[in-house]
């Protein structure tokens, strides 16, 4: 009997596969989101779902355009994720078009225009975003205060069909600042950052996600657990996360301690904006961050040094979504720099002293 | 004793409770051995035997030829039926040289070699020379001739013999059977070996998930001081040479250097059993302890087999083998896919597999997602993920600057991938071409110095004619001036 040979080994293998690995990551991100939704209702509902379905129609366009099968669409699950946090960097009462520009960038330009699955250079949910946030500046930073789902004065179900679906939707009446622009356009105004924090809500409030923001930034206690569930089931390590909030946090408080007029302090960056969804479920994106942990130390501590630079300095109020980007940019080179010392090996890559040598 | 840690490394899925309680069973003599005249790295044995000859047990079938080869030995009485071409156990498939034994049942032993009284005061190249003569090489899969091994004390100062019985490899119980069965064997064994290398220290290290072995191996070991016990943590691949040696001593062995550079030897806790029974009784080594395992194996068992054993034998014996996806010589993470099942056991194998599709766990390969998970687990420091994209990219050249040629094959970040990305198929191969090119490249270098070489005769031929045609003008010319003058 002779039997056919074809490739060496192991011939055992271990449990986790992408999509196992894809599907964590969406029930890590599910109590957060689960609450958003609630926070900012039907239409946050909304948007959500035209999203995840426009994500998921520009991944079928393009593999049926590549040559792929259409089967393989959803099944690793990566279009799901990017569509998911997509959705959670928009303001929550976007309209839809927003969303369909949004993920037609993310997900053509940015993921497929690179070949697809593990060879984008850029992740594709900032790409996605920043196209829009740069396109649409008044739709995009269009925040509105929470009002839970059948909550008194919640919109109704017909009422925020039209806030998602209608033409010439304005929320102008409605709309309201994150607690970064409202710092911001106060700064501009000339009243000291130390004074304009005193007149948002409590730190506590800001905490617990009852504030205006995007629809994924709000709830820090709940991405706090989905990150720590995903570091707990090995999908994520604390490189990263640590790296980066542990930047803006000592940036912050150096600064703060500096000059309070001047700059907010280390703890209100933390759970202000994006922060913890960055951290723990932008910022550590596989196919674009370092593949070794130092890299990732390194990627991390870029990534929280430069959120901290575009908040402070630049002209937008939130900057998680730029520096993850620039990042990016960077990761190929991280990548190169930042090796793990060969086993035998010195760190420039010669074989070990032997005692007695010099 | 206070160990180290090593790097990286995953906790597969052990399945040890399939054999791990089955004490060693001996296999029934088989119709016909089929001794294959290479079981070891080096150079194959040649015949020592003709076909018809009658042999005794014990006696030597093929001699061992050069500095690093092992000679093979009759694993029973019987007749020589055929010296002749037979598919080896090698995953190529490709036929080599082998002896069809075919037993009489009489068992009937050769006349031996004397056993040593006291090995202790035997010169170690005198043991060194019955090791070779016993064809025992290293029996934990490497099979590298034990005596040339053994022989690293005359070119290093030597401080440890390290055995090995990690028994790291999933599935795999054979080494703990002995060390439970055997215990003295295996200890009187390690004493002598360490005496031939002229180590002062033996240190048997056990990954703790054999408690029973380590228990009888200390047992074994309290009458010696020199000789210690030691439970290694849980850890694929921990029964790797370099890092067991970093785990148990701290030290670790520069690149491209050996361990006996860190001061220590390390070898197999079968191959001191196979050490104890050439010096002490002048056996040569004629049988293994086989784990025969996997889901698709009927009756799983531990079984000393006469080497020459095929394994459809070894299948039958243990109840035979259904819905088996695929068949492995060795372990599940290192082992070698078998090519055909009338393979014979050789002195390197250490288990013989058959595993299910639900074991095996295959799937298609899928796009890499960057997890990282590869660079995480390696356990020498490597970043397989990139170097497999060189490599696919026919960029060996870049795949070896950053440490192909280090990776030790133990297939962690393949077992871990989520992608299922084959990576340790693309570095074997990588390697192979690595060292195809750097032949080459040096047979293109001595042929160029030799065509350089013989350029240079024949210009120094032209150079002595044209020097000595001048000096003939010359001479001619003065004997003619001096004809005109005169």
């Amino acid at each position: 009997m002779s039997i056919v040979v074809d490739k060496s080994g192991p011939f055992t293998h271990g449990s986790n596969n992408v999509q196992r690995t894809m599907f964590t990551v969406l029930a890590a991100l599910a109590p957060a989101t689960m609450f958003n939704l609630w926070l900012f209702g039907w239409p946050a509902i909304f948007l959500f779902l035209v999203t995840m379905a426009a994500c998921a129609a520009c991944e079928a366009v393009c593999i049926h355009l590549g040559g792929g099968s259409i089967d393989d669409v959803l099944s690793d699950g990566s279009v799901l994720i990017t569509g998911w946090l997509l959705a959670l960097s928009l303001p929550p009462w976007a309209p839809w078009w927003v969303a369909v520009v949004a993920s037609a960038f993310a997900v053509g330009l940015a993921k497929h225009a690179f070949g697809g699955l593990g060879q984008n250079v850029f992740n594709p949910a900032m790409v996605g975003r920043v196209v829009v946030l740069v396109s649409f500046p008044v739709q995009m930073t269009a925040f509105v205060p929470t009002k839970p789902l059948f909550s008194a004065g919640a919109p109704g179900f017909a009422e925020s069909l039209h806030i998602t679906f209608g033409k010439a939707v304005s929320l102008d009446g409605i709309s309201a600042a994150s607690q970064l622009g409202f710092i911001k356009t106060e700064m501009a105004r000339g009243v000291p950052v130390n004074q304009s924090m005193d007149q948002l809500p409590a730190l506590g409030d800001l905490l617990l996600g009852f504030h205006p923001g995007s629809m994924g930034e709000t709830a820090v206690p709940l991405i706090l657990a989905g990150g720590l569930f995903l570091m707990w089931r090995k999908i994520i390590s604390w490189h990263v996360p640590l790296a980066m909030l542990g930047t803006l946090f000592i940036m912050g408080a150096v600064f703060n301690a500096v000059d309070p007029g001047r700059h907010a302090s280390g703890l209100f960056h933390l759970i202000s904006g994006a922060s913890f969804l960055g951290a723990f479920f932008i910022a550590t994106d596989y196919v674009t961050s370092p593949v070794s942990k130092s890299g990732q130390l390194a990627f991390g501590v870029g990534v929280g040094l430069l959120t901290w630079i575009i908040r402070t300095y630049a002209g937008y109020p939130e900057g998680v979504a730029f520096a993850v980007l620039l990042m990016n940019a960077l990761t190929p080179i991280l990548d190169q720099h930042f090796r793990p010392r060969v086993f035998g090996r010195t760190r420039k890559g010669a074989p070990l002293p032997l005692r007695g040598d010099k | 004793m206070k160990l180290f840690p090593i790097m990286g490394g995953i906790h597969p899925d052990y399945r040890k409770e399939l054999t791990s309680e089955k004490a060693i069973v001996t296999l029934p003599m088989p119709a016909t051995l089929y001794i294959p005249l290479q079981q070891h790295m080096g150079a194959a044995a040649s015949t020592a035997v003709e076909a018809g000859m009658l042999v005794k047990k014990g006696q030597m079938l093929g001699r061992g030829e050069g500095a690093v080869s092992a000679p093979v030995h009759a694993p029973t009485s019987g007749r020589i039926v055929a010296i002749t071409e037979v598919t080896a156990p090698h995953p190529s498939g490709l036929p080599q040289m082998t002896i069809l034994l075919e037993p009489d049942g009489k068992d009937e032993w050769a006349e031996l070699p004397a056993p040593m009284a006291d090995p202790f005061t035997t010169l170690p190249q005198q043991i060194r020379d019955r090791v070779a003569a016993s064809g025992i090489v290293g029996m934990g899969g490497a099979t590298f001739p034990s005596a040339v091994k053994l022989g690293l004390g005359n070119q290093y100062k030597l401080e440890i013999l390290l055995l090995n019985g990690a028994e790291c490899e999933p599935y795999l119980t054979c080494d703990d059977r002995v060390m439970r069965e055997y215990p003295d064997q295996v200890v009187d064994g390690a004493r002598i070996m360490a005496h031939a290398l002229g180590a002062p220290k033996v240190i048997i290290a056990i990954e703790t998930n054999k408690p029973q072995a380590i228990e009888a191996m200390s047992k074994a070991a309290a009458a010696f001081d020199n000789v210690t016990v030691v439970g290694v943590p849980v850890q694929y691949p921990m029964g790797a040479e370099r890092h067991l040696t970093q785990a148990v001593t701290g030290r670790e062995t520069p690149a491209r250097k050996l361990t006996a550079d860190v001061g220590v030897v390390v070898h197999n806790v079968a191959t001191a059993r196979a050490v104890h029974n050439a010096v002490r009784f002048g056996r040569p080594l004629l049988s293994r302890v086989v784990t025969v395992s996997g889901g698709a194996i009927a009756e799983p068992k531990n079984i000393e087999v006469p080497l020459g054993t095929p394994v459809s034998v070894l299948l039958a014996f243990c109840g035979g083998a259904t819905n088996a996806k695929r068949y492995i010589s060795g372990g599940p993470m290192m082992g070698q896919p078998l090519p055909s099942l009338d393979v014979p056991v050789v002195k390197g194998t250490s288990g013989i597999l058959a595993l299910t599709k639900a074991e095996t766990k295959e799937s298609a390969s899928r796009p890499c997602i960057r997890c990282g998970s590869c660079v995480t687990y390696c356990p020498c420091g490597l970043v397989p993920v990139e170097m497999a994209a060189f490599i696919r990219n026919d960029k060996l050249d870049e795949a070896a600057k950053i440490g192909v040629q280090d990776c030790v094959s133990c297939g962690s970040c393949s077992y871990i991938c989520p992608s299922h990305i084959p990576l340790v198929h693309y570095f074997n191969y990588a390697k192979g071409r690595i060292a195809a090119l750097d032949r080459e490249r040096r047979k293109n270098e001595q042929t160029k110095a030799l065509v350089e070489a013989h350029n240079a005769r024949l210009e120094r031929q032209a150079q002595a004619k044209r020097e000595a045609a001048a000096r003939a003008k010359a001479q001619k010319e003065n004997s003619d001036e001096s004809r005109a003058n005169a």
